[in-house]
């Protein structure tokens, strides 16, 4: 599941847990989408410290979420990236569209 | 080059199997004592590789994936992912960075990524026919302590 914490107004913090591929991305996505359309923060934060797994259909999500973001001028940051998610987000050249820290 | 081992797994092609699929060959990896970084490689293609199988080659239908995991002499895994589903019509282009037929919910990035965590990779496909991607990796020798 992906567990939200309020980090102060207009800043979303969301830690995101357990592998994320194709088959668990839909639902991510939704339940992601849902959190934007509530608070439509000015950044947000995904940790992904608990993420043991990632393929593709992450690079998918994150993209998606920064698209929705810069809609309404927002920004995104990832963090606490372990080293196989790590691995898949540099191969994708992800950081030249948002700063991404490693474990 | 010859095979030391092989196991054949056949699933259908629903999303649920993708987790089995990288768990099965990373259980099949193991006999070569992998490292961590290898085997998040062998997880990462073969997640690829039946995702693709599953989300392009069987886009309305359910069919079978097979899934052949082999041993090879000197330490070479070698991968196949098999469908019989709608084919890709131009494989080069396919294989181009961000190419993607699957919109915004994919990134063009999966054969990108198997050729870059594994060492070949061989992609056969005919339209109405089907897909089949061969993967290989050199597994390093493990110093044993
Ligand atoms: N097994 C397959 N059957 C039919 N078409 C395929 C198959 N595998 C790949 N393709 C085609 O090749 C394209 C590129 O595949 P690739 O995995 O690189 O990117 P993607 O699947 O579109 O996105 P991502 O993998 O980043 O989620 C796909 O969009 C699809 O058109
Ligand atoms: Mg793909």
């Amino acid at each position: 599941m992906a567990e939200e914490r309020r980090a102060g107004p207009a800043r979303m913090e969301v830690r995101l847990t357990g592998e994320i591929d194709h088959h668990r991305a839909g639902e991510l996505m939704r339940e992601l989408e849902d959190r934007l359309d509530l608070e439509a923060p000015r950044e947000v934060e995904l940790d992904l410290s608990g993420v043991g797994f990632m393929d593709s259909s992450g690079i998918a999500l994150l993209i998606r979420v920064y698209r929705a973001l810069a809609l309404t001028g927002g920004t995104m940051l990832v963090t606490r990236v372990p080293k196989q998610p790590g691995k898949v987000l540099r191969a994708a050249g992800l950081s030249r569209l948002f700063p991404i820290s490693y474990q | 080059m010859k095979i030391i081992n092989e196991a054949r797994l056949i699933f259908p092609s629903l999303s649920a199997n993708e987790s089995f699929a990288r768990s099965a060959a990373s259980c099949f990896a193991a006999q070569l004592d992998p490292t961590l970084e290898e085997l998040g490689d062998i997880r990462t293609a073969v997640s690829e590789a039946v995702t693709n199988a599953i989300v392009h080659g069987y886009p309305d239908t359910l069919g079978d994936i097979v899934l052949r995991l082999r041993l090879l002499e000197g330490r070479v895994l070698e991968i196949q992912v098999k469908d019989k589903g709608v084919g890709i019509p131009d494989v080069e282009k396919a294989r181009k960075p961000l190419f993607t037929t699957g919109g915004e919910e994919r990134s063009g990035m999966g054969f990108t990524i198997m050729e870059s965590f594994m060492d070949g990779i061989r992609v056969r496909s005919a339209p109405g026919k089907g897909t089949s991607v061969t993967l290989r990796k050199q597994v390093s020798p493990r110093m044993r302590g």
